[in-house]
């Protein structure tokens, strides 16, 4: 049995130690916001919080997130930070067909907590994680900028 | 013919049963299709058992609470279509957006075919271009109806009467919601006609609306197919013969059967699917799997003998597809003549939400919810599947995580029917990153040769042009039609915006027979842009003029075209000298009913690399729906295909598609990403297409581009393949 937080929620799971934790997430709790795109922690689609840290959870053995917090998109807008971040993606009109989103938001909130005013240079290096195939970058970059994290902070 | 053409009153409305929807009812039929429908009594959306829902094919329901649903016969995929739609309706049925809500429209093929392409699907950067006129139609309708109820109702003359949000108001301010008239609007005669507003009285059209569909795509809420639950469901995933057309021979499913959570081991024709309580499992069982194929008559074919054969058609005649003028005594006269042969490679859609499918299948009905841009298609493969007759099939349209053309086929809904009619439990097909990459319907590699012929004093005289590739077209339909013509292939290729005095375009098809091929963002228009204008550029080049002012010579006919690129060009500043190293090219189409011009400005260095510094667009789309959709489709369309510009070639060896995940098939990043700017040239013209009209054009003004700045003329995509690579930084 894997002891897991997800979202402030505790969880016994009886799940194989190497299944990784997005699956965990998706197929046995229901927590369908992060998304599968690769597999291989190429896209980032499937992007959580792992205590405040952006993870990519295709390759996360769900053992090494026992005992630690797992936020996911379904509750990251519960922190003053991250409902600015999803405002910011709506006021930018980011999002297109949005599959990747969920994953772009948690790598950007991370960011985000991490340097609250990032440069372009330290918004390259937190993002280039997470593809986009309609490629928005333009407006993520945009909506990045416009969160005023030190506020939320 | 364009949408305008279809006038009102050539159009047939039937007005259903209000009472059984609760509501006001609209629908239109486009003419030359059978209403067979209007028989049909109207009934509720049909769950499965319930009698025939042929009728359920409104646009447009106005309830009783005064919310208005769109049905809308575009699927929403990322570019903006339903709320594009949306916007279509509330304008002229006078209600705030925030009261509409959007549909999908089941499979009708009678109800939902698109007027430009004849069938139902979201494709071909159709959706403006369709809906504009049996949209607004319908919205005008129900508002007429509306208001002549209330006008009844108050015993005065409708035309005292107006609707302003949702509400008619009567000349003496009397006020009545819709929601309390649908009843007796219900009962009303349709109208002959309906005038529609004119441009100058759009109160939404027009404006930035903020997109419908996406607040819940922020928040994990927004469910796409592989985020489905249906009771009793188990997660399948399939491994398929890793050569096209190839067969399974032979498989031991015993160790599989062991792994906790695998429920059954299904064999297809090509493939075996392991159904399992979780994705993990799935792939769990596959990797247990003992598989034998039979890998077919394609396992030898590698892309070097594609490449070879695809060149030595380029040089065939194939069938004449266009013939103005006199090219080969244009050609045998011409003080000198100039060829070039341009290359564009296969390519994967590789959208992120991977195929994926949810099908039941029972005795007596078959049930899909699936994310596809042809759902009467969907339909159809699940009846000749499953076994059952095509109202026995329910499909259930879903949010699409991106599709770029590949959710116009329908391989994957087919394979999990198949699947789920070997099961007694309904099934969520996911395809695995590495199935989706390898089992592609793909772009096709395509060869354009051009041969311009050119006088004594430099003028350009006209050029013959010959298309070589797989056809997609037949692919898709079947068969060419006698002609022999792919009408997609030699799009753009055929009318191109320029004067000239002789124009031959041959196409000659080359099927590569190891690789399936389908529709990509862009399709013909975009191949033929590719050629035309690096060509094109080429020979302003050539003779001694500015690539800019050669085009506009001889664009005399296209004013609308002649005036992005002027806009183009003069938001990038092309008048402007750039060091050495350093380049601009240039690139103009009459695409999918708009016209667009790109520029890109760019550094290549010593080392190649290629630091692109501005894109800069201009778009003449007609009326503007949604201008934040516009924008958003060229920035993103754009990138998009600088991203296959820039890395992206699928190959073959053996037989076996090569690029397997986004490690081998990589993508533009947001560190490689230049901005985008775009710039809209107001206009009155109808609608013109958008979503692929960015990526048709960014390949060629890149290529222009390359050349300007480091002499080396490229004339084959992607950039990597020569050795450049994106490099970021101001």
């Amino acid at each position: 049995m894997i002891q897991l937080s997800v979202n402030g929620a505790q969880h016994q799971l009886d799940v194989p130690d190497d299944m990784p934790l997005l699956w965990v997430v998706r197929d046995v709790l229901g927590l369908t916001g992060t998304k599968f795109g690769c597999g291989i922690a190429q896209c980032g689609a499937c992007t959580v919080h792992l205590d405040g840290e952006a993870v990519r959870s295709c390759v996360l053995p769900v053992s090494a997130a026992a005992g630690r917090a797992v936020t996911t998109i379904e509750a990251v807008g519960q922190s003053a930070l991250g409902a600015q971040v999803q405002q910011a993606w709506l006021d930018h009109e980011v999002v297109q067909c949005g599959y990747c989103q969920s994953g772009q938001i948690m790598s950007a909130t991370a960011l985000l907590q991490r340097q609250p005013a990032p440069s372009d240079a330290e918004i390259d290096a937190g993002m280039a994680g997470n593809l986009c195939r309609c490629a928005t970058y333009t407006r993520i970059r945009a909506a990045i900028k416009d969160v005023d994290a030190g506020g939320a902070a | 013919m364009s949408p305008s053409d279809n006038g009102v009153s050539r159009r047939r409305f039937l007005q259903g049963s209000g009472a059984a929807l609760g509501g006001l009812v609209l629908s239109t039929w486009l003419p030359g299709f059978t209403p067979h429908s209007v028989a049909a009594e109207v009934t509720a959306a049909g769950r499965l058992g319930d009698q025939a829902p042929r009728g359920y094919g409104a646009y447009v329901r106005v309830g009783h609470d005064g919310l208005v649903t769109v049905i809308s016969p575009k699927i929403e995929m990322g570019q903006g279509a339903h709320t594009g739609i949306a916007m279509m309706v509330a304008e002229e049925l006078e209600v705030p957006l925030s009261s509409v809500s959007v549909e999908d429209a089941p499979p009708d093929s009678d109800l939902y075919a698109d007027s430009l392409m004849q069938f139902q699907a979201t494709g071909g950067s159709t959706s403006t271009r369709h809906s504009w006129q049996p949209l607004r139609e319908a919205g005008a309708t129900a508002r007429l109806l509306l208001i002549q109820a209330a006008a009844a109702r108050w015993g005065v003359d409708a035309a005292q009467c107006e609707a302003r949000e949702g509400v008619v108001h009567g000349p003496a301010g009397q006020q009545l919601p819709y929601g309390e008239l649908v009843d007796a609007a219900s009962a009303l005669p349709l109208p002959e006609s309906v005038v529609l507003k004119t441009p100058e009285q759009f109160r939404l059209l027009g404006t930035p609306a903020p997109r419908l569909d996406t607040p819940n795509k922020v928040n994990g809420k927004a469910q796409f197919t592989i985020d489905l639950q249906v009771p009793g469901m188990l997660v399948a995933s399939t491994l398929t013969c890793p050569v096209y057309g190839g067969k399974l021979k032979a498989v031991d499913a015993s160790a599989a059967r062991q792994v906790p959570g695998v429920r059954d081991v299904v064999t297809l024709e090509n493939a075996v699917a392991v159904t399992a309580t979780n994705y993990w499992a799935c792939q769990q069982g596959l990797k247990a799997l003992t598989v034998e194929w039979d890998l077919g008559e394609h396992a030898g074919i590698d892309s070097e003998q594609l490449d070879a054969a695809l060149h030595s058609a380029s040089s065939k005649d194939g069938v004449v597809a266009h013939s103005s003028g006199d090219i080969d005594a244009a050609l045998s006269g011409a003080a000198s003549t100039f060829e070039a042969v341009y290359e564009q490679p296969f390519l994967s859609h590789s959208p992120l939400e991977p195929m994926t499918c949810v099908a039941q299948v029972r005795a007596d009905a078959c049930e899909l919810w699936v994310g596809t841009q042809v759902p009467a298609f969907a339909q159809q493969t699940a009846a000749a599947v499953s076994g059952l007759p095509l109202e026995r099939v329910q499909v259930h349209n879903q949010l699409i995580g991106g599709a770029f053309g590949r959710r116009l086929d329908f391989d994957f809904i087919t394979q999990a029917v198949a699947i789920a009619k070997q099961v007694d439990y309904p099934i969520k097909l996911i395809w695995s990153r590495e199935e989706d990459m390898t089992h592609d319907m793909y772009r096709p590699h395509y060869v354009d040769r051009l041969t311009a012929a050119i006088d004594a004093e430099g003028k350009l005289q006209g050029w013959q042009h010959r298309i070589a590739g797989a056809s997609v077209l037949a692919r898709y339909i079947g068969s060419l039609p006698e002609s022999g013509v792919d009408s997609d292939a030699v799009e753009v290729a055929i009318d191109p915006i320029y004067a000239l005095d002789s124009l031959q375009v041959n196409y000659i098809r080359e099927e590569p027979k190891a690789i399936p091929v389908s529709w990509w963002r862009g399709v013909g228009p975009l191949r033929s842009t590719l050629a035309l204008e690096c060509f094109i550029d080429e020979l302003a080049h050539k003779t001694g003029k500015d690539p800019v002012d050669y085009r506009l010579a001889l664009m005399g006919q296209h004013p609308r075209a002649q005036a992005v690129l002027k806009l183009a060009a003069e938001k990038a500043d092309w008048q402007t000298p750039l060091p050495a190293g350093q380049g601009r090219g240039i690139a103009v189409s009459a695409v999918f009913g708009s016209f667009v011009a790109t520029v890109v400005e760019l550094e290549v260095q010593a080392d190649k690399g290629v630091r692109i510094k501005r894109l800069v667009s201009a778009i003449d789309c007609g009326l503007v729906t949604n201008p934040t959709s516009v924008l958003a489709q060229i920035e993103g369309g754009t990138l998009f295909g600088l991203s296959a510009s820039l890395f992206n070639e699928i190959t073959l060896e053996q037989g076996q598609v090569q690029q397997s995940n986004f490690h081998n098939y990589r993508q533009l990043r947001i560190n490689e990403a230049p901005g985008v700017e775009v710039h809209i040239v107001p206009s009155s013209e109808d609608p013109g297409g958008v979503g692929e009209t960015g990526t048709a054009l960014i390949g060629p003004a890149l290529l222009n581009a390359l050349a300007a700045a480091s002499g080396e003329r490229l004339r084959r995509l992607p950039l990597s393949r020569a050795g450049y690579f994106p490099v970021k930084g101001a």
